[in-house]
């Protein structure tokens, strides 16, 4: 640097007019250079015998690799870097759909072949190799989720009310953090609850549809409690005020101005709700157990459901196996399309109920 | 607020007329909220009023023979070992995927991407057990092979590698993608809650898309992250299904993950005990439970604590 | 039906902090009284105290005395709920009940109390108070879409038809018109000269012209600094009050000069 460079308004060898541009790789050509990295797995992945699994595992380490070389040989360090991040991250969220996409792919691949009207319509009574289906164990898990539901709803909601409208202080407080240590109770752990509460009042090995519905109940009331109160706390004050104004007391305005605003996110709330237990295997293993045939009464003995059902016909099948581990797919498969189901119906609910508030 | 002379002693609810309607609607929330409470502590007293035998009981009777510690013993190590196995897995993924969906996934489809993931979290744990047992555990063979091969001098390798694939290795791989959506989704709104203001200042300053995160979001987000991984943990600690169908288990403490003989988890043992269960081995399961809901409630407890506590940091500013 | 309002020593708290402190005022029937003053002084804390929406938040109170044609407001006996149906209110912002239509809100006062009344009386209700608000001829048309379809304006005139329709004997305004255009807040101007008729009005205001032009008397408040209460300086009728006032605050303010 010397006097003369600084008083000349030359523009330098580095700078080509106000704002100083770096050395950049064209737009496409990090994407080249990664899929070459992955052609040069793919050969790497041949030297040892070729398959899918190690092509992609060298390929994304090479192409990651190959990027950040070329990169910082261009365009410097910091850039390089970033790149690298870039890869990273992206790579993380692929790695995650593997298994998603292949959990998938595996459930319908092996459930299809036995998704048929018998598997809707028949039980399991005196069935011992093919046919058979889950009729019976559908409508348990459809009775026991539903009376899960009828418990922990008015709780939950009452719950949320008293914390978002009525709730001060120490208690609410302690609702609100021990709601939030509920929902990390472990289901088995639920489900023994349940087995303990109901031993102690009706004595030794009793099993019962209601003793799932309240292990259910358990798992079930923290999520209402917290999804309620987020929405609740949406409703704008405003109509809290409008109301009171009017002379309407309190209880009539919470119950007839905030819930229907909010109607629309507590239907949404209780559904995922819904969602959560529906799948829920182990609580319902310890309490309610199993049967072959269709009972519909909570009130007395074993019933059958949908998750319990499937882990015994895969865990035990009998003399014809495949048979059982069809059952099983199938079961999982109606399982996962259950779930989706509430999901979808979910995001239904918020999309056509939401009131039309215009601002 | 110096100048202001207000009783020191001010009636906090001035006397005033309830209506019996607004008396009753309140009562039943508030009543619902203690509810909530006595059931938490019914969990607690039903589980240790139930454990209590098998507590009390001759160590020889129960099952094993060698009393409740070194029977509960193993189980814990292989909960923890799940767990924690789980926990490497999810966290630097989930990192990943929170930073993909936030700051580098297309602006219009990133929305879509953080659904696909919260999918993960719908999918039935009896479900993962499924595709564990018939997809991953064989992939996953020859990897367990590699792993004694190449690192057998650590204790957690040693081998001899699984044939079947059914270790606490798959097991915990399992519980890691099971985790992934609690750990990423907490991490994805932490992050995208870092100020805008401490971001368009990085960037304003020449900072690459990574510097930004690492000056601005980061930092900012750690604690969120920490406390999701302390939810995950809880989770992967009580998961049940999912290990009672693939591990094979039973063997006494021993940190390999990769043979045939792994510890049970608590969880998975009570799964797989309890319906063949009678008399004190019950209570013995009971006890396990007990257990378990200690571990994972000081787990939530802390996890909470930070996320509160946080919550209390950022109202502030 | 128009009622007059007895104020003596009312102190307002938020918790332990005094907001208002010692306001003494009588408050004509069928008149507009106009409550002015800087931001933060008290005067929508003081007009939600006249109707008992001040305590709706937590740790809120009051002590003193506020009558009404002899009945203490807040008396032993006195349940706030029957305080309001006597004292309307309109708020800053309009809030018309997003789930309801026009028709509904109007009758809200009535339905959400369980008035049972029959469909005929509904509907004249309905088209008093839109007429009394001045917005039967904009929305006889579609009085089954919902109330926030309308523009600001006509939302703040359907809140104060939905107010007067449960027939108050005194309605309170809180700064109606400080969210609405020019055009809004002449017809919302005119509609009240036309409410005082039957109504004992009290408005909040920002905007001094507004209270010129509508009010028969005004009340200025004030407070000597932060975290200091806030106090009545001066109430008088609203031509002294803009000609002559007797305190030299009220002019300073009324003249731009304060603070």
């Amino acid at each position: 640097m010397s006097i003369d460079t600084q008083s000349a308004p030359q523009p330098t060898r580095h700078a080509a007019g106000p704002v100083r541009t770096r050395r950049r790789l064209p737009r496409f050509a990090p994407l080249g250079v990664y899929l070459a990295g992955i052609a040069a797995g793919a050969a790497l992945s041949a030297l040892t015998g070729f398959s899918v699994v190690t092509t992609v595992v060298y390929g994304v380490v090479l192409g990651t690799l190959a990027v950040y070389v070329v990169s910082r040989s261009v365009e410097g360090q910091r850039k390089a870097t970033d790149r690298l991040v870039t890869s990273l991250v992206t790579t993380a969220f692929a790695i995650a759909m593997v298994p998603l996409v292949s959990l998938v792919y595996t459930v319908l691949d092996n459930g299809l072949p036995r998704f048929d009207a018998a598997f809707f319509t028949n039980s399991m009574y005196r069935v011992v190799g093919e046919g058979g289906g889950a009729y019976h164990a559908i409508l348990g898990t459809v009775i026991i989720t539903a009376l899960a539901t009828v418990i922990s709803v008015p709780i939950g909601l009452l719950t949320a009310i008293y914390l978002v409208e009525y709730g001060t202080g120490r208690l609410k407080r302690a609702i609100t953090f021990f709601v939030d240590v509920m929902t990390g109770i472990p289901s088995i752990v639920a489900g023994l609850f349940s087995f303990a509460l109901f031993t102690l009042v009706f004595g030794n090995s009793v099993r019962l549809g209601v003793m799932g519905a309240v292990a259910l109940s358990v798992l079930m009331i923290p999520v209402v409690v917290r999804s309620c109160e987020e929405v609740l706390k949406l409703v704008p004050n405003e109509l809290r005020e409008a109301s009171y104004a009017l002379g309407v007391p309190k209880w009539r305005t919470v119950v007839k101005v905030v819930l229907p605003t909010a109607v629309a996110g507590l239907g949404t709330g209780i559904t995922l709700a819904v969602a959560r237990v529906v799948g829920e295997t182990a609580p319902l293993l310890v309490t309610v157990g199993l049967i072959t045939g269709t009972n519909l009464n909570p009130f007395d003995g074993r019933m059958a459901t949908l998750p319990v059902f499937a882990y015994f016909q895969l865990t035990q099948p009998g003399t014809a196996t495949q048979a059982f581990l069809d059952r099983a797919w199938t079961a999982a498969l109606v399982l996962i399309i259950l779930v989706m189901v509430l999901n979808v119906v979910a995001r239904l609910i918020s999309r056509f109920f939401a009131p039309k508030t215009g601002r | 607020m110096t100048a202001t002379k207000a009783p020191i002693e001010p009636p906090s609810q001035q006397r005033t007329v309830r209506r019996p309607g607004d008396r009753l609607f309140s009562g039943a929330a508030k009543g619902s909220g203690i509810f909530i409470l006595l059931v938490l502590a019914g969990v607690a007293a039903f589980l240790i009023s139930e454990a209590l035998p098998a507590l009390t009981a001759p160590s020889e009777e129960i099952p094993g023979g060698e009393g409740l510690a070194s029977y509960v013993g193993p189980l814990i190590l292989g909960t923890l070992l799940g767990a924690v196995i789980a926990l490497l897995v999810a966290t630097p993924l989930a990192v990943g995927i929170a930073l993909y969906v936030t700051y580098y996934a297309p602006r219009r489809i990133a929305a879509g991407m953080g659904y696909v993931i919260d999918l993960l979290a719908a999918i039935p744990s009896v479900v993962y057990g499924f595709w564990g047992i018939a997809v991953l555990a064989p992939q996953l063979v020859p990897f367990h092979q590699w792993l004694t091969d190449t690192l057998g001098f650590l204790p957690f390798f040693a081998g001899p590698a699984s044939t079947s694939g059914r270790t606490m290795l798959t097991v915990g791989i399992v519980l890691g993608v099971m985790i992934l959506p609690i750990i990423s989704a907490i991490s994805r709104e932490v992050f995208s809650q870092a100020p805008a203001l401490h971001r368009e200042a990085a960037l304003a300053l020449g900072a690459t898309r990574w510097e930004m995160i690492r000056m601005a979001v980061l930092p900012y987000g750690k604690s969120g992250v920490i406390a999701g991984a302390m939810l995950g943990l809880g989770r992967a600690l009580g998961e049940t299904m999912a290990v009672a169908i693939i591990l094979s288990g039973g063997a006494g403490a021993t940190l390999n993950v990769i043979s045939n003989s792994n510890p049970s988890t608590i969880a998975s043992n009570i799964a797989l005990s309890f319906p063949e269960a009678t008399g004190l081995d019950v209570n013995t399961l009971i006890a396990s439970g007990l257990a378990l809901f200690l571990i994972t409630l000081v787990v939530n407890m802390l996890a909470r604590w930070i996320v509160n506590r946080r919550a209390d940091f950022s109202g502030a500013n | 039906m128009a009622k007059r309002i007895e104020v003596s020593d009312l102190n307002i708290y938020y918790g332990n902090f005094l907001a208002v402190e010692g306001v003494n005022v009588s408050i004509e029937p069928r008149s507009i009284t106009a409550l002015i003053g800087p931001s933060g002084c008290g005067k929508s804390t003081f007009l939600r105290s006249l109707n008992r929406m001040h305590e709706v938040i937590p740790g809120a109170r009051v002590e003193g005395k506020v009558v009404m044609d002899g009945q203490d407001l807040y008396g032993a006996d006195t349940d706030p709920v029957d305080v309001r149906r006597q004292i309307g209110m309109v708020f800053q912002r309009p809030n018309p009940f997003p789930t309801m239509s026009i028709y509904d809100n109007v009758i809200a006062g009535n339905r959400l109390n369980n008035k049972k009344m029959k469909k005929s009386e509904t509907d004249d209700l309905v088209e008093r108070a839109l007429r009394g608000a001045n917005l039967w001829n904009e929305v006889k048309d579609r009085l089954a879409r919902p109330g926030s379809g309308l523009s600001g304006g006509q939302q703040q005139r359907l809140c104060i038809a939905r107010a007067i329709a449960v027939e108050p004997d005194v309605l309170l305004m809180d700064e109606p018109c400080s969210a609405l255009d020019p055009i809004s807040t002449l017809a919302i101007e005119d509609l009240m000269a036309e409410l005082k008729e039957r109504f004992t009005i009290v408005i909040v205001t920002h905007n001094m012209q507004q209270a010129a032009r509508v009010s028969t008397s005004t009340g200025f408040f004030n407070l000597n600094g932060v975290g200091q209460p806030g106090r009545l300086i001066e109430f008088n009728p609203t031509e002294k009050i803009f000609s002559n006032p007797d305190q030299k605050a009220t002019e300073d303010y009324i003249s731009g000069r304060f603070g």
